[in-house]
């Protein structure tokens, strides 16, 4: 182990284990984007898997703050994947049918600027993971 | 690295360690690499979650779901399920004591919603025996910013700003301290960090040390830099192994690093930190004491003056701080003192550390902002009394401190408002009690503990203590007089003003306050020779329902001493006299006639 000698060596450390503990923070954090991926058996066949890993990739490239967490069925098999995205302040919104090129749009234009897209699946559910 | 998307953070507290969060840990690891996530999600151990109670604690994160009492065989279901599935594992989630509800995420959990957490700021959050994730919540950084941009009169300035008060008791500035310590010069200085807590019921300084040592590492080398020492002690007692482990992990890491040793940061300042071991008396905590016990003396108290700051370990300037207090101090630096001194009431900055206990549906450790009172601890953070019985009383300050009633519910917490209304800060510890206890009892409680405790070199507390203890004894056996409590309390001041150290001179704190806040309970004592909560035995009477009572013999028949008598079929009763309350009675009664009174 080299030794640390300055601020610069600490945060040097900081940022190489950032990506450790950044999930973590997240968690902690107030008023940041919340986006639920359902991973029930049919989403995950549907390709929820791929659209988190996509999703978190994408908004961390784009320096966004946004945190991701894996929900139960959210009773819309038919449109998975599915995604419910949270803006501070704002209702849930489920958007249905995502894939990368829908998540490209959510992240872009909802997430970004708050500005609606298509696929909009109206809430008609209520879980414990509220 | 690839980025976790989820963290499984395991308590590995002292509490929950004992009940097996190794196994879960282990379990929840194998359970990953069955899956192949095991580079996806991650597991922690952490230190205490302060929900002891309910331990094992597994937090999954970012979601904040806060499952409890978790089995190692519980970790597959939540792998399974939760992590795969993205379903929550109801069973396990925390019920609510008030409404039943099961709570899906610690955010919503009344016992987290009213702390504010900076000096358990790391606990249950990050891997304390990981110094990188220590550092990557800011940590070592204000050491850093001490040794680069700050010269030592302004690090002491900072802290006086900030208002900090020493948790270990006391409540002494800060600050204040350190400027003494700083204007006393010597060849060598010394910086210690008590880690005694010896007040029964007290985990507080132990959970830092467990879930956060490095905060405590990097406080002491501040204080060392701020004083001009480059010498540092920890004393710890001995029955803390998890905390003396994780202490010394932390100081190999340190060193490791270069943050503690020759030279930190490149700043020419010097600093390194040895551990002494207490034998656990309670004496040793108070200053004077435990340097004696560090320079192998006998741990008993000196006259002050001279203080530590002007002689203390061998005979050099010495500045002794708690463990709390400590872990505050980093991130005063970091955020700056006008930031700490915002939180809190006028004269008590900050937050405080309490180990919450008692007949109180949520136990366990909390931090809560200085000026919180005792109705938001008790019925919102504490969920209430247990069985929806009455409040009573609150002990606070363990044996130097006193008892508070419903008439303080709505008191502000800080130091001078505790010690107004008869009782102290103390080092954390409160007790909430309802109408089972009994506050004779109590008193002679914590005088059983400090008449054990006292070290003996003086007369006051080593023979008036043992006077208290024994008219608290005649009392609580019905045989008190009203002159003895008339001498009860007098006795209680010659002690408070004439004992040598601070034991003595708060021991008598837990008669006086009850006495002055439930005199009418002493007096039916001695008076009416009844104990309204049914503790004090001696005091109890079996007595027969005439009434409910058949007659059918199954008491007398069972009495060891024959002090029931009557006919078959008709009513008996229970001599007093002969009666020595050994309960046989009340069990063989099928017909609940028998009842203590
Ligand atoms: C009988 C007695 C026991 C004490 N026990 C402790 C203890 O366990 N831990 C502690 O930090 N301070 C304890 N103190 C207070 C210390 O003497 C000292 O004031 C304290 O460590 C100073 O640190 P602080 O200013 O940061 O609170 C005790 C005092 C007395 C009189
Ligand atoms: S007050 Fe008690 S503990 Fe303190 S020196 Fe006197 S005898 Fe010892
Ligand atoms: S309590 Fe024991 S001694 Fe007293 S009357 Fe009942 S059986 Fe007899
Ligand atoms: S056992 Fe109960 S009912 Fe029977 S004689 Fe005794 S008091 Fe009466
Ligand atoms: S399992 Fe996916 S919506 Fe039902
Ligand atoms: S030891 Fe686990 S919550 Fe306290």
């Amino acid at each position: 182990m080299t030794q640390i000698k300055s601020l610069a060596d600490l945060k040097a450390i900081k940022q190489s284990i950032q990506a450790k503990i950044e999930t973590r923070e997240k968690g902690n954090a107030e008023g940041l984007v919340h986006v639920r991926v359902a991973m029930a058996t049919c989403g995950i066949a549907a390709g929820a898997k791929t659209i988190m890993d996509y999703m978190m990739a994408e908004t961390d490239k784009r320096g966004m703050n946004v945190v991701f967490t894996q929900t139960g069925c959210m009773g819309y098999c038919h449109a998975e994947p599915t995604i419910e995205v949270t803006l501070p302040g704002k209702e849930p919104i489920v958007f249905g049918y995502v894939d990368t090129k829908k998540a490209d749009e959510i992240i872009e234009k909802y997430i970004k600027d708050g500005e609606l897209v298509d696929g909009i699946i109206p809430v008609n559910y209520e879980t414990i993971n509220k | 690295m690839a980025k976790f998307k989820m963290h499984l953070l395991i308590c590995g507290g002292t509490g929950c360690n004992a009940s097996q969060s190794q196994e879960i840990a282990q379990n929840l690891k194998n359970g990953l690499k069955d899956k192949g996530l095991e580079n996806e999600v991650q597991v922690i151990l952490t230190g205490c979650f302060g929900f002891c109670e309910k331990g094992p604690i597994v937090k999954v994160m970012p979601d904040n779901t806060f499952y409890t009492e978790v089995k190692p065989e519980d970790a597959r279901e939540i792998i399974e399920e939760h992590v795969v599935k993205g379903r929550k594992v109801t069973r396990l989630l925390y019920v609510d004591p008030e409404n039943k509800q099961q709570v899906a995420d610690s955010k919503h959990m009344g016992f987290y919603k009213k702390q504010l957490r900076i000096a358990l700021r790391n606990c249950g959050f990050i891997d304390p025996e990981n110094i990188e994730e220590y550092i990557s919540e800011d940590g070592y950084s204000a050491l850093a910013k001490c040794l680069g941009e700050m010269k030592p009169e302004e690090v002491v300035k900072e802290i006086k700003l900030s208002g900090l008060r020493g948790r270990g008791g006391g409540g002494f500035p800060t600050g204040l301290k350190w400027e003494i310590a700083a204007g006393n010069h010597a060849d060598q200085k010394y910086v210690v960090c008590n880690a005694d807590e010896g007040d029964p019921g007290a985990f507080m300084d132990r959970s830092i040390l467990e879930g956060d040592p490095h905060s405590v590492i990097e406080a002491m080398a501040i204080n060392g830099y701020a004083i001009g020492a480059t010498k540092g002690l920890v004393y710890i007692r001995a029955e803390y192994p998890l905390a003396i482990k994780r202490l010394l992990t932390a100081l190999e890491q340190a060193r490791t690093f270069g943050l503690l040793g020759k030279d930190i940061f490149g700043s020419g300042f010097d600093f390194d930190i040895e551990l002494r071991y207490g034998a656990g008396a309670f004496v040793c905590g108070e200053e004077t004491a435990l340097i004696h016990s560090m320079e192998g003396m006998r741990g008993e108290p000196t006259f002050k003056p001279p203080f530590p700051a002007q002689e203390g370990y061998n005979k050099k300037p010495t500045n002794v701080n708690n463990v709390e207090t400590y872990a505050n101090i980093p991130i005063i630096i970091n955020k700056g003192a006008e930031w700490f001194n915002k939180i809190g009431t006028e004269k008590s900055k900050g937050t405080k550390v309490f180990a919450l206990a008692g007949q109180i549906n949520n136990v366990g450790l909390i931090e809560v902002p200085m000026g919180i009172t005792l109705r938001e601890i008790i019925y919102e953070i504490g969920g209430g009394i247990k069985d929806g019985r009455q409040f009573k009383a609150v002990q606070t300050g363990g044996p130097s401190g006193g008892c508070l009633t419903s008439a303080h519910l709505d008191t502000p917490i800080d130091y001078d408002n505790l010690i107004a209304v008869g009782s102290m800060m103390g080092s954390g510890g409160m007790v909430v009690m309802d109408e089972t206890s009994c506050m004779v009892a109590i008193a002679k409680f914590y005088l059983e503990f400090t008449v054990e405790e006292s070290c003996g070199k003086c007369s006051p507390c080593r023979i008036g203590n043992k006077r208290l203890y024994e008219i608290l004894e005649k009392i609580t056996k019905g045989n008190g007089t009203m002159e003895d409590l008339d001498n009860l309390a007098n006795l209680s001041r010659v002690i408070k003003d004439t004992a040598l150290c601070g034991l003595g001179q708060t021991s008598p704190n837990p008669v006086l306050s009850t006495i002055e806040n439930f005199y009418d309970e002493y007096v039916e004592h001695i008076k009416d020779k009844k104990c309204r909560a049914g503790v004090c035995k001696s005091l109890m009477q079996y007595v027969v329902d005439p009434v409910a009572c058949v007659g059918c013999t199954a008491c007398a028949r069972n009495c060891p001493v024959n002090a029931i008598q009557g006919e078959k079929k008709m009513p008996h009763v229970i001599s007093t006299e002969l009666c020595i309350k050994c309960g046989a009675c009340i069990e063989k009664c099928k017909f609940g006639a028998i009842s203590i009174q």
